[in-house]
């Protein structure tokens, strides 16, 4: 007979055996007093992220330019880079979207003609519960969260942002895929009167994104509304868009109008315009390098300055612990 | 005509060569002022690189252009801009290659001599400055009159394939992201003073389709 006692080795003590809570609560005020610049501004960032883990309290500045957009800590593993973070007049000066033209300025110079609201977003194909969404009702479909990612551009520079949404996985739980579906796709906005660039022969219109049914459902895959505090600004890709951050920028799609589930890979838009250079998956990986630029290092925007060395890019841009599992055994040379 | 010959005179005067000098300079001069002052964007390395490459393609339609302008608009002195001019359009390549190799490639010689034939548009690109580089150096007058008259301007005729390395060079950095309107603007360019030359190379020679056939109907 198995008699459980305290003694056995096996029964270990909880963490708040260990540590009083007085003493759990006097460190968490430390760390927000830090934050407050007590301890100076090198710490001051990591510990207000700290505090941020601790109680929810949103530690972003906010730039103040647009509608405040509050969100809670999140807990999904990953979701809060320590790295520090861009500034927010370099991470909406320096876009690629090419609607509204080719130069990383263009898009902040003309993306003010997109019409935002009012905004829907159609979920189709295999579901069992296609339909509009409003996107007062998207906003309130789950807790918002903040959520703190490196960003890889596919052209070697990196960024790191605070974004503010919910995992894609609470939305299509909503919408429940039928067992067929393998993909989702995802559908941006092309609109020539509003975007001038549509239309323009670089890119077949409108922007399609796509990934497979396990990386949409992955915690870290965030449908998002806002970055730093506020809702997106337009170059960003407002009102939602995507984000993914294992794979480089140009599979996190902005401003998304529909979204797809279905039995086959979608054809997406840089694949589409040059397969030999973008591949599927495009998950942020060192040893593969883009025929046209090394994908071995990247410069981290604002930061790295003009003549400190570019910094090493990690695989799956540092989230292999949290998304390694889902390309077990794939040879990630072909399937790049 | 009037004007013409003020200004070819103008253009002989002490003054202009300096002040030519002084504004091919001014590009550089912003560019270092600009990155002093952090106003070249969120990206200043890449800025720096492109506005450098920018550069010597210009200068290289600048330098192109004398001739076709000597003759066109009768500006005879124009000549005398060419040899600055040419060092010029080598300045900025070189400028162009030492931001690739300092931003891009932190001076990591062994990461450069991969990486030039590994990408075809960087050994493209690399291929123009090297063929540039004979050119500048024979630019001066002893080099000219050691090899000879004839000799010097077969070799400077290399500038034509530069030229069309340089744009080759341009338009595969761009096709990877399928943006092609500056290329095809410098490409029109180049094209026009490249065009020009090969058409009065064939009037010169008398290979004008016209007296092709009329000396083919004489027969």
């Amino acid at each position: 007979m198995l008699i459980k006692t305290r003694n056995d080795g096996f029964t270990h003590p909880t963490s708040s055996d260990i540590t009083d809570r007085a003493v759990v609560e006097n460190r968490r005020a430390i760390l927000k007093r830090m934050a407050t610049g007590v301890a100076g501004t090198a710490m001051a960032g990591w510990a207000m992220r700290q505090a941020l883990a601790a109680d929810g309290a949103s530690a972003v500045q906010r730039p103040g330019k647009l509608q405040a957009l509050n969100a809670r800590a999140s807990n999904v593993a990953g979701a809060v880079s320590m790295d520090k973070l861009t500034a927010y007049k370099d991470a909406t000066s320096y876009n690629n979207f090419y609607e509204f033209g080719t130069d990383k300025s263009d898009p902040a110079a003309n993306a003010h003609t997109l019409k935002t609201s009012p905004w829907t977003v159609e979920i189709e194909g295999l579901v069992k519960k296609p339909g509009k969404w409003a996107l007062e009702d998207l906003l309130k479909l789950s807790p918002m969260e903040d959520r703190i990612y490196r960003l890889r551009c596919v052209e070697g520079w990196s960024m790191v942002i605070p974004w503010v949404g919910y995992s894609l996985a609470e939305l299509i739980r909503q919408v429940e895929p039928q067992g067929s579906a393998k993909y989702v796709e995802f559908v941006t906005q092309a609109d020539p009167k509003t975007m001038p660039f549509v239309g323009s022969r670089v890119l077949d219109w409108p922007y399609v994104e796509g990934l497979r049914l396990d990386e949409a459902m992955h915690p870290l895959t965030l449908l998002t509304f806002g970055m730093y505090g506020e809702v997106l600004p337009n170059q960003s890709g407002a009102p939602v868009r995507l984000v993914v951050p294992w794979k480089y920028g140009f599979k996190s799609g902005k401003s998304i109008v529909k979204i797809r589930f279905t039995d086959k890979q979608p054809g997406t838009a840089w694949n589409k315009a040059a397969a030999n250079e973008y591949g599927f998956y495009s998950n942020v990986n060192p040893n593969v390098d883009h025929p046209r630029w090394s994908q071995a290092t990247e410069r981290r925007i604002g930061e790295d300055g003009l003549f400190a060395r570019k910094r090493k890019t990690l695989m799956f841009n540092g989230y292999e612990a949290q998304v390694g599992q889902l390309y077990a055994g794939m040879d990630l040379k072909k399937f790049y | 005509m009037g004007m013409q010959v003020a200004f070819n005179r103008w253009l002989s005067g002490r003054l202009a060569k300096p002040l030519v000098f002084v504004a091919a300079l001014l590009p550089v001069v912003w560019l270092v002022l600009a990155a002093a002052m952090d106003w070249l964007g969120a990206n200043p390395a890449e800025a720096l690189e492109r506005s450098t490459g920018d550069w010597a393609l210009r200068m290289l339609c600048v330098v192109l252009a004398v001739t076709p302008l000597r003759t066109v608009a009768q500006l005879p002195t124009l000549a005398r801009f060419r040899r600055m001019l040419g060092l010029f359009v080598y300045f900025y390549a070189m400028l162009h290659l030492l931001a690739y190799s300092w931003f891009d490639m932190g001076f990591e010689l062994a990461d450069i001599a991969r990486d030039i034939p590994k990408r075809p548009f960087i050994l493209v690109g690399f291929t123009a400055v090297l063929l540039l580089t004979p050119l500048a150096l024979t630019s001066f007058n002893r080099a000219i009159r050691a090899l000879g008259g004839k000799r010097w301007q077969a070799l400077h005729r290399l500038v034509y394939v530069i030229a069309g390395l340089a744009i080759v060079h341009f338009f595969w950095m761009r096709a990877g992201k399928h943006n092609f309107a500056e290329v095809a603007v410098y490409a029109a360019i180049l094209g026009l003073l490249l065009g020009w030359r090969l058409l009065r190379f064939f009037q010169k020679i008398g290979l004008q389709p016209s007296s092709i056939l009329r000396r083919q109907l004489s027969k």
